[in-house]
């Protein structure tokens, strides 16, 4: 039988909503349980979410100083010990996860299975390649543990149980780096929803034109409660920073409804919105591979169709 | 000091990929192969560090058939120094590829290794990860900016909450994002130079490297298609559609 170990990720003492994203990957392996991993300075308010998701059955918490800031010199060696005795190693595919996760693999020896987007067994996964135009189904060794970055977009967020899993402090003799320090985290303040886990997600192109163009695809997204991205052509031409981008190489997302606007749709920022549940384009060119994904597609002149679109909007 | 750049060749980014009928894999027959993106960005940066003086040899190292010469020369071509081919006719998974490269970091001894954050045909994004777990150094990856002086590398990593600022000893390896820096074309005259820069090929099975393929792909399949939607004439009508929709 399958044991499942989680990797909690969490930002200033709160659980991030990719784990709960991640422990519903988990529980599609069937397993007899599914433990939750908390490393942190102070794990406590962390581990009292994780232990509220459904089908969590044990939260354990690692509390030293040196797991103030997520490094994966730091989390890896942790990670490794605390996997005896798990069949699955599971992450959220974020920077987080992407960053630890093989770290945590080498020191167990192990392959590692990135962006897992189903599971057919609990030895076989699903993953796309080549951006996306590949759906590859991998077969893990059965006498390995399985480490995975799950694709969160693929897998819905766990619910809330009833109760409340137990919460244990675990003891780990971990001997831990010192060549590696955290330094900061620059961080666009932000009162939008999160990019990653928004019902809602409005995105500006290389046609919006220029950073000041940009703040009509930041009303838009406000008028809709909507997070706010950008196609790599933005992000590399400065109108927006690089947290914002949506594609293969940044955010892959699926919120209820997408909208893209002046972006032409390279497959590498297609392969970031195809779980979106509506795709809206609007775009000057009515060729742009954007509208053979789109289900709703409009051609035109972006600054004037926006204006429109909000007072259509009231 | 001496950088390591791991420089891979991938199907180009600009080719639509086929998945064949039977499943086996993806088209790869006449397809146009390049540098992945991100190792092209990893050879610039360790050229500017060489031309800063940061750096006195950048090598480059890259695991594939016998035909990958042509590609390394590219590299040499763009500026490198030296270029090591290992040789395996079968593609490898990132923990044997990193495995490879420890192997080659003990023969070479590198100040830095910088690879690509990942391959943009399997888009793992393991190895680097991997190598310096297995060569026990620091990891920097999704590298936007790297500054070394001291013996030390800080560098800027792009992290979904935003930029992520972190120090490291040397050595270490490095994984670069996209906006690192800009890649330069390859100059006529650098491929004329190539031709006479060293490339020293080995046997992957020469190294003694145990394998790390435990994963067996099994199945390729297309992604599914989303259906082709609809034109809508204008705002208005874009609203009802999403109203309809119970969008908004």
């Amino acid at each position: 039988m399958s044991k499942i170990l989680v990797i909690a990720e969490h930002q200033c003492g709160q659980l991030n909503a990719s784990t709960a994203r991640t422990v519903s990957a988990a529980r599609a392996v069937q397993p007899e349980a599914v433990e939750v991993l908390v490393l942190s300075d102070a794990p406590d308010a962390v581990a009292a979410d994780a232990a509220k998701l459904e089908g969590v059955s044990r939260v354990l918490t690692v509390a030293r100083a040196e797991n103030a800031h997520p490094l994966a010199a730091i989390l890896a060696p942790q990670i490794a010990k605390a996997a005896a005795g798990y069949s699955h190693v599971f992450l959220p595919s974020t920077t987080f996860g992407k960053d630890v996760a093989p770290r945590a693999a080498a020191l167990l020896g192990v392959a590692q299975v990135s962006e897992l987007m189903g599971v057919e067994s609990a030895h076989t996964f699903t993953r796309p390649m080549y951006a996306g135009n590949a759906i590859v189904t991998v077969e893990a060794d059965p006498a390995q543990t399985v480490v995975a970055t799950v694709r969160t977009a693929s897998w819905p967020a766990a619910g809330q149980a009833a109760g409340s899993a137990p919460v244990e402090a675990l003891a780990l003799e971990a001997t831990l780096p010192t060549h590696t320090r955290f330094v900061e985290l620059r961080q666009a303040r932000s009162d939008r929803p999160d990019l990653q886990s928004a019902r809602k997600v409005v995105s500006g192109g290389r046609g919006v034109g220029s950073k000041e163009n940009f703040d009509i695809i930041y009303k838009l997204a406000d008028k809709l409660g909507a997070a706010v991205g950008a196609s790599r052509a933005a992000v590399d031409a400065g109108y927006c920073p690089n947290e914002m981008q949506v594609g293969q190489t940044g955010k892959i997302i699926a919120p209820e409804l997408y909208m893209a606007i002046g972006i032409s749709g390279a497959i590498q920022h297609l392969t970031g919105i195809k779980d979106a549940g509506t795709i809206v384009a609007i775009n000057k060119d009515a060729e742009a591979p954007i509208f053979e994904v789109a289900d709703l597609g409009l051609v035109g002149d972006l600054f004037k169709i926006i204006p429109e679109l909000e007072q259509a909007l009231g | 000091m001496k950088i390591l750049v791991g420089y891979k060749r991938v199907v180009d980014y600009n080719v639509r990929i086929q998945v064949k009928p039977d499943g086996s894999g993806v088209v790869t027959d006449g397809v146009k192969l390049s540098a992945n993106p991100f190792d092209d960005i990893a050879l610039e940066e360790a050229l500017r560090l060489h031309e800063s003086g940061v750096a006195d040899e950048v090598v480059i190292a890259g695991i594939g058939p016998a035909n990958l010469g042509a590609h390394l020369r590219n590299g040499l071509g763009m500026g490198a120094d030296r270029a090591i081919h290992v040789v395996s006719e079968e593609a490898v998974q990132p923990l044997t590829a990193a495995r490879v490269f420890l192997k080659l970091i003990e023969k070479e001894q590198p100040g830095l290794v910088i690879l690509g954050k990942q391959a943009i045909d399997d888009d793992s994004g393991q190895t680097g990860q991997m190598l310096a777990a297995l060569w026990d150094r620091p990891q920097a990856t999704f590298a936007s900016k790297l500054e070394i002086a001291d013996g030390k590398a800080k560098v800027t990593r792009e992290v979904d909450a935003g930029l992520e600022v972190i120090e490291v000893d040397l050595p270490a390896v490095v994984t670069t994002d996209l906006r690192l820096n800009e890649p330069r074309f390859i100059k006529l005259t650098g491929i004329m130079k190539a031709k006479s820069k060293p490339l020293e090929t080995m046997e992957l099975a020469s190294l003694g490297v145990e394998s790390g393929d435990h994963l067996k792909n099994t199945h390729y399949a297309p992604p599914p298609k989303r259906s082709k939607g609809v034109m809508v004439k204008d705002a208005a009508e874009l609203v009802a559609a999403l109203k309809q929709k119970g969008l908004l």
